[in-house]
C-alpha cells in the first residue's frame, strides 16, 4: 500500500536515523507548498486590511512567515525520539510561562495574556497547547490498550490538562481555554479512553454548565447572550457579529472585488486584520474565495489524519491527532465566530490572521507535524509495560 | 509491549482517528453550507444592508421661488442667512474656542451652553450651529481672526425676506418650520432649517415655491465620517410666482386708512386683485428668524387683530351697499318694473311693525334709480318684500356674495347669505319682517370686503369675475387675466345698466348719498353705493330722543362701506372699502374710496399702463368697452 522512496528505505534500514540531507528530502514538501499557498492568501487578505498596502499588517506576516518556515522545517528534521524524551520538559515550560503570564502578564482587553520576550510578543496559551499536546501523546505512547482503561492510569494526564486550561480560563480566555481542553480530549480519545468516559464527562459538563455560567466575565457573557440574539443590542455587543455577517452576506458568489470590500475598508467590520479577517476575503472575494481558503485549511487537517494513520509508533499519532484537531479547532471556531453560528471568542484564523505569536505556534505545530511524517518508521527502544 | 498489543492499539487509534477525521470534516462542511446560506442565499439581503451602511444619502434644500409683484418688484424673496459653525474635531478645546469667539461676537451663556450640549452629543466632526443671521461686520470679524478661532467657519443658508413688510403681509402670508400637519411626505421638510408657507399666497402655492429636494449619496464609514461623494441629483428650485397686487399701490392704499379699515381694489375687467389692505398688519420678517412668544402672545391678544386679513376673514353686513342685488332680483322677478315708484313716508309698516327710513322724513315717490341715489329704505323694504329673500339670495350668489371665490389667501371665509329654509332648519320660522330688513341688507348677511369688491366688479362688467392674485407662475400666465375667460353672469343688460346710472347718481349726482365719492374730473367719472351698518339697534326711545352719533361709544358706532366702479363709461377698477365704526358710508368710506381710485386711476393711466402679464392679450383688446356709449344720464334730483 505504502510505496516507500529510496531515501524512506534507507532510513528504515539504517534505523539509528537519517543524514541531514536525506531528511530534507523526506520533508512533504507538497505540504510545505500547501502551508505556502495559505500564507500567501493570508498576505492578500492582510494587504486589504491595510487598506491596499503592504504595511502595516502584511508585510511583517511575509517575514514572520518566512521566519517560520525556516523553524518548522528545522524542526521537521529533529528525530521524534529526541523530541517525546524532552516533551515532559516542554510541558512544564509551557506552564511556567502560563504563570509568569499570570504574574506579569500584558493585560489586553481585559485579559493577562501576552509576555514580553525581548522583541516578540508570547502568548503562552497557544504555546501550551502544543506542549500540552507533546505531553499527554509522551504519557500514553507506553500505555496498551488494557492500561488505559484503568482509571487511576488517567489521573496524571487528566490533571495535566486541567491544570493549564483552568489557568487560561482564569487569565479570562474563554475561548483559547476550550480549545485547550478539546484538544486535550482529542488525545485522550485517540488514546483509547474508553467511551463511557467521555459519556460521563459530557454529562457531567451538561449539569455543570450553568453553574460555570456564573462564574464567567460579563463581556463573556455577553457574547453567549448577543450570539443568541444579536440583534437585541446592534450597537453594543451584537454589532460585531452583525457587521460580519453582513459583511459576509454581501460578498455574494463572487465577492466584490480585491479591495473592493466596503463593510471592511469602511471600518464597519471590527479586527478586520485579526479575527475577522476571514470576513474581510469573504467579502472581497465571495463564496468562492472562501470555500477555497476553506478547502486549503482542511487540507491541513486531513493531512495531519493521514499522517496519524501512517504513522508507526503511538507518539507520533497522537501526536499528529493532537495538532490536527488544535488546528482544525483554531479553522473551525474562527469561521463559525465570524458566520455568526457561535459565540465571538478572540481566535485567530491560522496563518491568515495577523500576529505573531498564533502563526509561531502554528508553525511550530506544522514542524513537529512534518517530523512524525519524516520519523514516521522510528523505532522507540523497549518500551517498558 | 507485545506486537499484537501494539496491532490492537493502533487498530483502535486508527478507527477513532477516522471517527475523529469525519466529525470535523463534518463540521467544516457546515460551514461552507453556512457560508453558502449566508453569501447566496442571503446575499442580496445582506448586500443591501451593506449599502445602507455605507451610503449615506442627505438632502439639497432648493431655493424657494420669490414672489414678485405685478411690476416685478420682489415681494418675497431670500436673503443670505450667514452662520458661524463649530466643528469639534477641528479644535483642541471647544470651550476656550468659544471663549475666544465670544470676544469677537456676542453670546450669551445660554448660547455656550447649547453649543457644548450639541458637540457633547454629535459626533465629533458634525458641525454645530454657533450663531445664526450674523451681520456682515460680525462676518468679516471671524475671518480675520480665524487663525484664533480653530473649529470655528462660516456658512451662508437663506432665510425668508419681505421687503414690504407689513404692506403685504396678509397677502404673501409668511414661512416657518413645517408643523406635523404639514408633512405630506415631500422628504424636503424633514430638513433642519426648511421653511413653508403659513399663510397667505405663500401657503397657497407653496409646493411651487418650494421646488424639489436635490440629494447627494455620500460613502460614510462606520462613524459616519464622509469617505466620497458618489452621486449628486440637483433639485429643481422653487418657482417665481408673480401676482397681480402692485406693491406701491398697496404702500399708498395703506398709508391713508386707519385701523380697523379693510381696502380691496380689483381689476374689474378680469377680477385681478391690486390692492388688498387691512389694518393693522404685521411684519412677517418677524417669522423668518422665530418670533418671541411676547411677540406672538401681542399678535393674537390684540383686539384689533393684526394677524387676520380683515378683507378676506371680516364678516360684515352690507348695508345699502346690498340694494343693487335687492334690484335685480326684483327685475328679474318682475316684482317691480324699472319706472314703477313706491312712496315712502319716512316708514314701512308690515302689520304691527314700522321699519324706517334712514331719512325720517321720508322720499316722496321713488323709483328705482331714485331708490339707489337716496339710498330709500322704504322703496327696498317694499321690493324686497315682493321678491322674497329666496331669490335675493340667489341673485346675491350670482355676484360671488356667500360663496367660495377660491381666492389664493387659504383660510378666506365664504361669508353667509340667508334663505328660507336655512331658518326653517334653525327651527325657526321665516317671516315676511325678515325680508324686508334684509332687503336693505341687515340681517343674517356676512360678506366680506373682498366679496363686495367682486359684487361691484361683476355690476360693472357682467362678468362673473372671480378676485384672484396669481398673474404668472414661473413666467406662465394662468387662467383668469383675460375678461373672456369669466363668463357673463347672464343679466339683462338693461337692468345691470339701470343699477350702474343708480350708482352713478349716488356719487354724481346733486343731493346723491355718496357725493364723497366723486372724483375730479381730469381723473374719470366714478359710480358706487353707500352702506351704513348698525352694530346695535336703536330702540324708539333713542330715536324718539334724538340720539347723537358722536355721543355713541366708539364700538357702538355703525360701520361704514362703500363699493364702487370707475370710469363710469369703461369699467376698469372695483373698489370696496370698509370702515369699522365708521359711522357712515357717505361720511368714512366714500371719501377713501376716491382718494384710493384717483391714484389707481393715475397709475394705470394708459401710457403708464400696467404691465400685461406675459402671454396675455392686452387688457384693453381683450375687453372692449361695454359702456362706451353713456355718459352722465339725466335725471331728477331729489333728497
Amino acid at each position: 500500500m505504502i510505496t516507500t522512496t529510496f531515501f524512506e528505505r534507507r532510513l528504515l534500514t539504517r534505523d539509528r536515523g537519517a543524514g541531514v540531507l536525506e531528511k530534507f528530502w523526506l520533508i512533504p514538501w507538497s505540504f510545505v507548498i500547501l502551508l505556502c499557498a495559505i500564507a500567501a492568501v493570508g498576505y492578500v487578505a492582510l494587504y486589504s486590511a491595510g487598506g491596499g498596502a503592504a504595511e502595516p499588517y502584511a508585510s511583517k506576516h511575509a517575514l514572520r512567515f518566512g521566519f517560520g518556515l525556516v523553524m518548522m522545517l528545522s524542526i521537521a528534521m529533529i528525530d521524534i525520539r529526541i523530541i517525546a524524551k524532552l516533551s515532559w520538559l516542554g510541558y512544564a515550560l509551557g506552564v511556567g510561562l502560563l504563570v509568569l503570564v499570570a504574574l506579569h502578564g500584558q493585560v489586553g482587553k481585559g485579559a493577562q495574556r501576552w509576555i514580553e520576550l525581548g522583541p516578540v510578543q508570547l502568548q503562552p496559551s497557544e504555546l501550551m497547547k502544543i506542549m500540552l499536546v507533546l505531553g499527554l501523546a509522551a504519557w500514553f505512547h507506553r500505555a496498551s490498550w488494557e492500561r488505559v482503561g484503568n482509571p487511576l492510569f488517567l489521573i496524571p494526564p487528566v490533571i495535566a490538562v486541567l491544570v493549564p486550561v483552568g489557568m487560561i480560563l482564569k487569565q479570562p480566555n474563554l475561548g483559547t481555554g476550550m480549545i485547550t481542553l478539546m484538544v486535550g480530549g482529542a488525545v485522550f480519545w485517540a488514546a483509547g479512553v474508553r467511551w463511557w468516559k467521555f459519556a460521563a464527562i459530557l454529562a457531567a459538563a451538561g449539569v455543570a454548565a450553568p453553574i460555570a455560567y456564573e462564574h464567567l466575565h460579563d463581556y463573556q457573557r455577553a457574547r453567549i447572550t448577543t450570539f443568541l440574539d444579536p440583534e437585541s443590542d446592534p450597537l453594543g455587543a451584537g454589532y460585531n457579529i452583525i457587521q460580519s455577517k453582513i459583511a459576509l452576506g454581501s460578498g455574494g458568489l463572487w465577492g466584490k472585488g480585491f479591495l473592493q470590500g466596503t463593510q471592511g475598508h469602511l471600518n464597519f467590520l471590527p479586527e478586520k486584520q485579526t479575527d475577522f479577517i476571514f470576513t474581510m476575503l469573504a467579502e472581497e472575494f465571495g463564496l468562492v474565495g472562501a470555500l477555497a481558503t476553506l478547502l486549503l485549511l482542511a487540507l491541513v487537517v486531513a493531512f495531519a489524519l493521514m499522517v496519524a494513520v501512517r504513522c508507526r509508533h503511538q507518539f507520533g499519532r497522537l501526536v499528529a491527532v493532537g495538532l490536527g484537531t488544535n488546528f482544525f479547532l483554531y479553522v473551525f471556531v474562527n469561521i463559525a465566530m465570524v458566520t455568526g453560528s457561535i459565540p465571538v471568542g478572540g481566535v485567530p484564523l491560522p496563518l491568515i490572521s495577523h500576529g505573531g505569536s498564533a502563526m509561531l505556534t502554528t508553525m511550530l505545530g506544522c514542524g513537529l507535524l512534518m517530523s512524525v511524517y519524516v520519523h514516521r518508521h522510528a523505532e522507540f527502544g523497549a518500551t517498558r509495560d | 509491549m507485545s506486537k499484537k498489543e501494539e496491532e490492537r492499539r493502533r487498530g483502535v487509534f486508527t478507527r477513532r482517528a477516522l471517527m475523529l477525521g469525519a466529525g470535523q470534516g463534518g463540521m467544516l462542511g457546515f460551514l461552507g453550507w453556512r457560508l453558502q446560506k449566508l453569501q447566496l442565499e442571503q446575499g442580496e439581503r445582506y448586500a443591501t444592508l451593506a449599502e445602507e451602511n455605507r451610503i449615506s444619502a442627505r438632502l439639497i434644500a432648493p431655493p424657494r421661488g420669490r414672489v414678485l409683484d405685478r411690476a416685478g418688484r420682489v415681494i418675497a424673496a431670500n436673503d443670505l442667512n450667514w452662520r458661524a459653525l463649530l466643528v469639534a474635531e477641528q479644535t483642541q478645546d471647544v470651550a476656550s474656542t468659544l471663549e475666544t469667539l465670544s470676544r469677537i461676537i456676542p453670546l450669551t451663556e445660554q448660547d455656550r451652553a447649547r453649543i457644548e450640549r450639541e458637540v457633547r452629543r454629535r459626533r465629533r466632526f458634525v458641525p454645530a450651529v454657533v450663531r445664526e443671521f450674523l451681520t456682515w461686520e460680525e462676518m468679516a470679524r471671524i475671518e480675520v481672526n480665524a487663525p484664533d478661532l480653530p473649529g470655528i467657519s462660516v456658512d451662508v443658508g437663506t432665510t425668508r425676506q419681505y421687503p414690504w413688510a407689513e404692506h403685504l403681509a396678509h397677502v404673501v402670508g409668511y414661512v416657518a418650520p413645517p408643523a406635523e400637519a404639514d408633512i405630506d411626505g415631500d422628504p424636503l421638510l424633514e430638513l433642519p432649517g426648511i421653511r413653508v408657507g403659513r399663510s397667505g399666497v405663500e401657503k397657497f402655492h407653496d409646493k411651487v415655491l418650494r421646488g424639489s429636494a436635490g440629494t447627494v449619496q455620500f460613502e460614510v464609514n462606520a462613524v459616519g465620517r464622509v469617505i466620497r461623494e458618489l452621486d449628486r441629483r440637483e433639485g429643481a428650485r422653487g418657482q417665481d410666482v408673480t401676482i397681480s397686487i402692485d406693491a406701491e399701490l398697496q404702500k399708498s392704499v395703506r398709508g391713508r386708512i386707519e385701523e380697523g379699515t379693510s381696502v380691496v381694489v380689483m381689476d374689474a375687467r378680469n377680477g385681478e386683485v391690486v390692492a388688498m389692505a387691512s389694518q393693522p398688519s404685521f411684519d412677517p420678517n418677524l417669522f423668518s428668524s422665530g418670533i418671541s412668544s411676547a411677540q406672538w402672545r401681542e399678535w393674537t391678544r390684540n383686539r384689533s387683530t393684526p394677524l387676520i386679513n380683515k378683507t378676506t376673514n371680516g364678516l360684515y353686513a352690507p348695508g345699502s351697499t346690498f340694494k343693487m342685488i335687492v334690484g335685480l332680483a326684483a327685475l328679474e322677478a318682475k316684482a317691480i318694473g324699472p319706472a314703477d315708484r313706491v312712496f315712502c313716508p319716512g316708514h314701512y309698516d308690515l302689520g304691527d311693525t314700522r321699519f324706517h327710513c334712514w331719512s325720517r322724513y321720508g322720499h316722496g315717490s321713488v323709483d328705482m334709480r331714485g331708490g339707489l341715489k337716496n339710498s330709500c329704505d322704504v322703496y327696498f323694504y317694499e321690493i324686497a318684500k315682493r321678491t322674497g329673500i329666496d331669490k335675493i339670495s340667489a341673485m346675491a350668489k350670482r355676484f360671488g356674495l356667500g360663496v367660495d371665490l377660491e381666492i389664493e389667501l387659504p383660510g378666506t371665509r365664504r361669508g353667509f347669505v340667508p334663505t328660507r329654509q336655512w331658518r326653517i332648519d334653525q327651527g325657526k320660522p321665516w317671516n315676511l319682517g325678515d325680508t324686508v330688513v334684509h332687503g336693505i341688507g341687515q340681517g343674517f348677511y356676512q360678506l366680506t370686503p373682498l366679496s363686495l369688491a367682486t359684487m361691484a366688479a361683476r355690476l360693472a362688467t357682467g362678468r362673473a369675475v372671480q378676485p384672484h392674485l396669481t398673474r404668472s407662475v414661473s413666467g406662465k400666465a394662468v387662467r383668469g387675466v383675460v375678461a373672456e375667460d369669466w363668463p357673463m353672469i347672464g343679466i339683462p343688460e338693461r337692468d345691470l345698466k339701470l343699477m350702474r346710472e343708480g350708482m352713478w347718481a349716488v356719487v354724481n349726482e346733486e343731493g346723491g348719498t355718496g357725493k364723497a365719492g366723486r372724483l375730479a374730473a381730469s381723473v374719470g367719472v366714478l359710480a358706487g353705493k353707500t352702506g351704513s351698518v348698525q352694530v346695535r339697534r336703536v330702540s324708539r326711545e333713542q330715536r324718539e330722543r334724538g340720539f347723537r352719533i358722536e355721543t355713541m361709544p366708539r364700538e357702538w358706532r355703525p360701520h361704514a362701506l362703500f363699493v364702487a366702479f370707475a370710469p363710469y363709461d369703461n369699467p376698469q377698477y372695483a373698489i370696496s372699502v370698509v370702515v369699522e365704526h365708521g359711522n357712515s358710508g357717505s361720511g368714512a368710506a366714500a371719501p377713501l374710496a376716491k382718494e384710493i381710485m384717483t391714484d389707481v386711476l393715475n397709475r394705470f393711466r394708459p401710457g403708464a399702463t400696467p404691465p400685461a402679464a406675459p402671454g396675455a392679450r392686452t387688457a384693453e383688446a381683450a375687453h372692449p368697452p361695454q359702456l362706451a356709449e353713456a355718459p352722465a344720464p339725466p335725471g331728477a334730483t331729489r333728497r
